[in-house]
């Protein structure tokens, strides 16, 4: 710490005395190595218990800490207060309904997972005896990328599609769906390809790219929303004749 | 909900986009280039673009189909571009929209076509 203060200003909202979500500033005493999400510790701890916020590994692994910070989607436990000159806000995920100052209401983006089939789907079904399902290195780097996801939220906070049209299957669960279609060990392309081509699948994204921009774990979502429209062109038009090949990797 | 999990058409729109955005960014800027500095500016003679030299260009069935994919794919790009930008600023057009935009493209391709085929081999 070195003495100084800076401000930051949070967006409340408490649905029991709040109509609207209000501007509240604390000042935060910092050093060169205080996150975001210490200094929401520091005001829950020391100046004010009400203060709602989600959090857990302090490290960038669990997820669970993504906010509006200085109006762009962060990890608050990977954004730094050193980064900001004087002051800095922080609000809810944007296109999350709020459920209390920081804190967002997931179900919608948790039953977009769920659609999506996020699980291997055995190619051909093998008995106990027959050993485990085999993967070279190869087929492993095709899809590694994009198992690096968190399911934090931020890219759908990102997405100005998903902000129209909050039916948009949206990027974190496209980057997930391709995953699993990319994996060697997998069949159920041909079930997920539903979600692609529906809809709400693939065709509401007007490749804008700042999904993959603000992704903490560099997983490229814009790459999968991107292929899977060239699959579901092909999959229109030849999906009389034969199932797609497996393509589209990006490591 | 359900009835958003029906198959979208928007591949047939999106590959028409696509290969008119491929063109455009091929030779677009060519041809803003020839028509709007080159031949103005004197960069290029004249001649190149006075109408017995179009017209003979055009008189060729290569370059007629040239024109014409130019010509109709610039079309498929610039409406499905438009409506997508009326759907970013808030104007979610529905059917009608979509008929008037995506029928403004065809009647350009059909246009198109037409005044081809007026100009004989
Ligand atoms: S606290 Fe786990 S990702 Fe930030």
């Amino acid at each position: 710490m070195t003495g100084q203060t800076k401000t930051v200003a949070v967006l409340r909202y408490r649905p029991e005395q709040d109509e609207a979500p209000v501007w509240q500033e604390y000042q935060v005493p910092y050093g060169d190595d205080t996150s975001v999400l210490a200094a929401l510790n520091y005001i829950k701890d020391e100046l004010d218990g009400t203060l709602s916020f989600r959090w857990s590994c302090r490290q960038a692994i669990c997820g669970s800490c993504g906010m509006m910070i200085g109006g762009k989607p962060q990890l608050a436990c990977k954004a730094f207060l050193r980064d900001y000159p004087e002051r800095v806000t922080v609000e809810a995920l944007a296109h999350f309904p709020i459920e209390r100052d920081l804190v967002v209401v997931m179900d919608g983006f948790i039953d977009k997972l769920q659609k999506v089939k996020p699980y291997l789907i055995p190619r051909e079904m093998r008995a106990l005896e027959d050993g485990e399902y085999l993967q070279t290195p190869e087929e492993m780097d095709l899809y590694a990328q994009f198992a690096g996801c968190i399911n934090c939220g931020l890219c759908y906070a990102a997405c100005p599609q998903v902000g129209l049209n909050p039916d948009f299957l949206g990027p974190g669960a496209i980057a997930l769906l391709h995953r699993y279609n990319l994996d060697s060990r997998d069949g159920g392309q041909a079930e997920r390809m539903e979600m692609i081509n529906a809809e709400l699948g693939v065709f509401n994204c007007t490749a804008v790219g700042y999904c993959s921009e603000v992704c903490p774990k560099m997983v490229d979502p814009a790459n999968a929303v991107n292929v899977n429209k060239m699959n579901s062109a092909r999959d229109y038009f030849f999906r009389f004749l034969r199932p797609a090949p497996k393509q589209g990797g990006c490591r | 909900m359900s009835d958003q999990l029906k198959r979208s058409n928007e591949p047939v729109f999106w590959l028409l986009f696509g290969a008119g955005g491929m063109l455009a960014a091929l030779i677009g800027a060519a041809l803003v280039f020839v028509l709007v500095f080159a031949v103005p500016l004197g960069l290029m003679p004249e001649a190149a673009l006075s109408y017995g030299a179009a017209r003979a260009f055009a008189q060729h069935w290569l370059a007629k189909a040239f024109l014409f994919v130019v010509v109709s794919l610039f079309f498929w790009h610039a409406v499905h571009r438009i409506f997508h930008s009326l759907h970013d600023i808030g104007v979610h057009a529905g059917r009608g929209a979509r008929v008037l935009v995506y029928g403004s493209a065809l009647a350009g391709t059909v246009a198109a076509a037409f005044a081809l085929a007026l100009i004989g081999g």
